[in-house]
């Protein structure tokens, strides 16, 4: 227990650490004590600017996002029974990626022009995840799911959604095809307040309430027959932890794009650190996503300024590594 | 996620369906390779078809257009068919995970790495030259997977082996995305990605040659002994197989069938993971049977492909890797539902 206290505090540390860092990185870097001065409220114009209206809110949706897909995920690989498990088996990125293809596929380019259409296509990329995961649980019912058809049916889906994907962005003009790339590679974009005050409420809400059914977790972890012989009702908390899965990975997706490996591999580092209960395993592994997204985001736009490489793809090359260490260390 | 695979005696068929299989199968796979090859932007019956293979006329167009085009094309499709279903039923069997598929092993990501770096810095690159990169890439990524497993502590489980392999391809993607947009190559990359026959000729169907005699033969030599690993680590052990020199002889089948499929082809999605779970519904679980069937049946699936690749958007083509998982989805959800479990 003490170890685990411990581990929060570090990561809390790190987390507060590279927040600050990131609050002064930028294309215009901003020196520690302005930075502190512009919070304070008597900063110049220019910096109350970067700092309130671009970077604070960008770097709250990335603690967000991170937290949900960590969540989504550590759920995910407790109720499927399956370490590769991720968000994207419920069809989540396949499906809000599909809805944004479409939706930059139909206004061909002219959607750059049209400002509100930013705010549109977070709202797509929900609904589109939303569709996704529901057809996927409906083809998997059968007198129930089990879990390892919901696996199967997840993984047929997610092909099929893919290669609809392909097929339409391949049809696309250059242009429209790099924004879509970039998109399904993982990319912060809903950078306002509006679009954290839209995402801000499904985490506040829906995190605690996992948290709240740890005890749930930790005993379908152990399958179905031990789970029903503990008197869980397995069908209906299956359901209810899986839509809560489903809403916390959308709402990230919507705003953070299709960062695929963050879900996967946040849950892994929390169960090496602390083991896992899922009282413990699940704040340590919102902590974790917030912290390697946050990171990967500061990394990524400073990194080859002034253009920013997609959060997703420094996700990918920061975790990977550190998981494989952990991977080899571990028996 | 290790799955039982159930010995009960309506699984275990015997040899009556294996050789429906090899002779039906045989007989649709030359109709739709005599179809593909009269399909196309100028149509030729399957009487000349047939006369331009037999007695080959140089100053017909139509002969020419069949012999330098469309039949590479049918024979490229059905060695690639077969490679990536022979390989995912060899990785299906070492890891007897019913989710494992060539790709988990980093070949597919080791491969398209290494083109990302060939389109992005040497753009003058031939295509054969691309073809050697993306087949050394495919057998590093392999090869760094199989490393980072055994360095691991405890030894390389399955489990382990699947998890270093999907961490080590999503490694392998994101540096090859960054440099697909840094360098604005994404969609060069990513036709590549989709999978197509179009660019198969005869010098790749040589240097294809050699790759699927070896990789065949060692699949079918490890045929009887990957029966006996699919019953588990354990079982094989106590039976008195090598199960390290299995396994490593199968991996090195897998990264050069599908390398070799990889480089030529592309990505081609879902015949190394379909394939394989029809055909053991098909023909039981002996891998003597299911190599041979598995390969005609990841044949036919390809070529059929190639066919609708062609007329869907006509005259344009539609990526064949869309198009087998398009084809395989429905069969495969299918089964998923009917067998649950089981698959």
């Amino acid at each position: 227990m003490k170890r685990t206290v411990w581990i929060y505090m570090a990561i809390v540390v790190l987390i507060f650490a590279v927040f600050l860092l990131s609050l002064q990185m930028g294309t215009m870097s901003i020196a520690p004590l302005d930075v502190w001065r512009t919070l304070m409220g008597d900063g110049t114009e220019q910096h109350t600017l970067v700092l309130f209206e671009f970077r604070l809110p960008r770097m709250v949706i990335a603690l967000l996002v991170g937290a949900g897909l960590a969540v989504s995920g550590a759920i995910l690989q407790s109720l499927s029974r399956n370490e590769l498990a991720d968000p994207g088996i419920l069809g989540i990125n396949a499906g809000a990626g599909l809805a944004v293809v479409l939706f930059i596929y139909f206004f061909q380019g002219s959607y750059t022009s049209l400002g509100e259409t930013i705010f549109a296509l977070p709202l797509f990329a929900f609904v589109g995840a939303i569709t996704a995961a529901f057809l996927i649980y409906t083809l998997a019912w059968k007198k129930g799911v089990t879990p390892i058809r919901l696996v199967l049916v997840g993984i047929g889906l997610n092909a099929g959604f893919t290669a609809i994907l392909i097929v339409f962005q391949l049809r696309m003009n250059p242009e429209d095809f790099m924004q879509a790339t970039v998109w399904l590679n993982g990319d912060i974009w809903g950078t306002s307040w509006s679009h954290t005050l839209a995402v801000l409420p499904w985490m506040l809400l829906f995190i605690p309430l996992v948290i709240a059914q740890a005890r749930t977790l930790n005993v379908m972890r152990l399958g179905d027959p031990s789970a029903v012989s503990l008197g869980v009702k397995v069908e209906r908390n299956r359901r209810r932890l899986l839509i809560l899965a489903v809403m916390l990975a959308g709402a990230s997706v919507s705003v953070g794009g299709a960062i695929s490996f963050l879900g996967l591999v946040a849950p892994h580092i929390a169960r090496r650190l602390v083991g896992p209960r899922h009282q413990v395993m699940v704040p340590t592994a919102a902590m974790v996503g917030a912290f390697i997204l946050l990171f990967a985001d500061m990394v990524g736009r400073n990194l080859l300024s002034p253009s920013e490489i997609p959060v997703g793809i420094v996700v990918a090359v920061i975790g990977a590594p550190y998981f494989l260490y952990l991977l080899m260390k571990t028996p | 996620m290790v799955n039982k695979i159930p010995l009960t005696s309506k699984q275990v068929r015997a040899k009556p369906m294996v050789v429906i299989i090899m002779v039906v199968g045989m007989l649709l796979l030359v109709c739709a390779s005599v179809i593909s090859i009269s399909l196309g932007a100028a149509s030729i019956t399957p009487a000349a078809v047939w006369q331009a293979i037999v007695d080959y006329d140089n100053s017909f167009t139509d002969h020419q257009i069949i012999r330098e085009i469309r039949l590479p094309r049918v024979v490229g499709a059905v060695l690639i068919g077969s490679f990536l279903a022979v390989s995912g039923a060899l990785m299906q069997g070492m890891t007897r995970n019913p989710l494992a598929e060539p790709s988990i092993i980093g070949i597919t990501d080791g491969a398209a790495l290494a083109l990302a770096i060939m389109f992005a810095f040497f753009p003058a690159v031939s295509y054969t030259g691309s073809l050697f990169a993306a087949f050394i890439g495919a057998g590093a990524g392999t090869a760094l997977v199989f490393l980072v497993g055994s360095l691991a502590k405890g030894g390389l489980t399955p489990a382990k082996l699947a998890l270093a392999g999907v961490t080590i391809a999503a490694f392998l993607s994101a540096i090859s995305s960054g440099i697909a947009i840094y360098f604005d190559v994404a969609q060069d990359l990513s036709f590549w990605f989709a999978g197509g026959l179009a660019n198969i000729d005869w010098q790749r169907i040589q240097l294809m040659l050699p790759i699927v005699i070896i990789g065949m033969l060692i699949a079918l030599w490890l045929a009887r002994s990957i029966t006996i690993l699919s019953l588990g680590k354990d079982v094989a052990q106590g039976l008195g197989q090598r199960t390290g020199m299995v396994r490593t002889m199968g991996i090195i089948a897998v990264m050069l069938m599908t390398g070799a499929a990889v480089a030529v082809a592309g990505t081609i999605g879902f015949i190394g993971l379909v394939i394989p779970h029809i055909t053991r519904a098909l023909v039981g679980l002996d891998y003597r049977y299911i190599v041979p069937c598995s390969a005609i049946l990841g044949s036919l699936l390809l070529v059929v492909a190639d066919i609708l690749a062609r007329l869907v958007n006509a005259p344009y083509e539609t990526p064949v890797g869309a198009i087998t998982a398009l084809v395989g989805v429905p069969f495969f959800l299918y089964l998923a539902r009917r067998e649950g479990r089981g698959i």
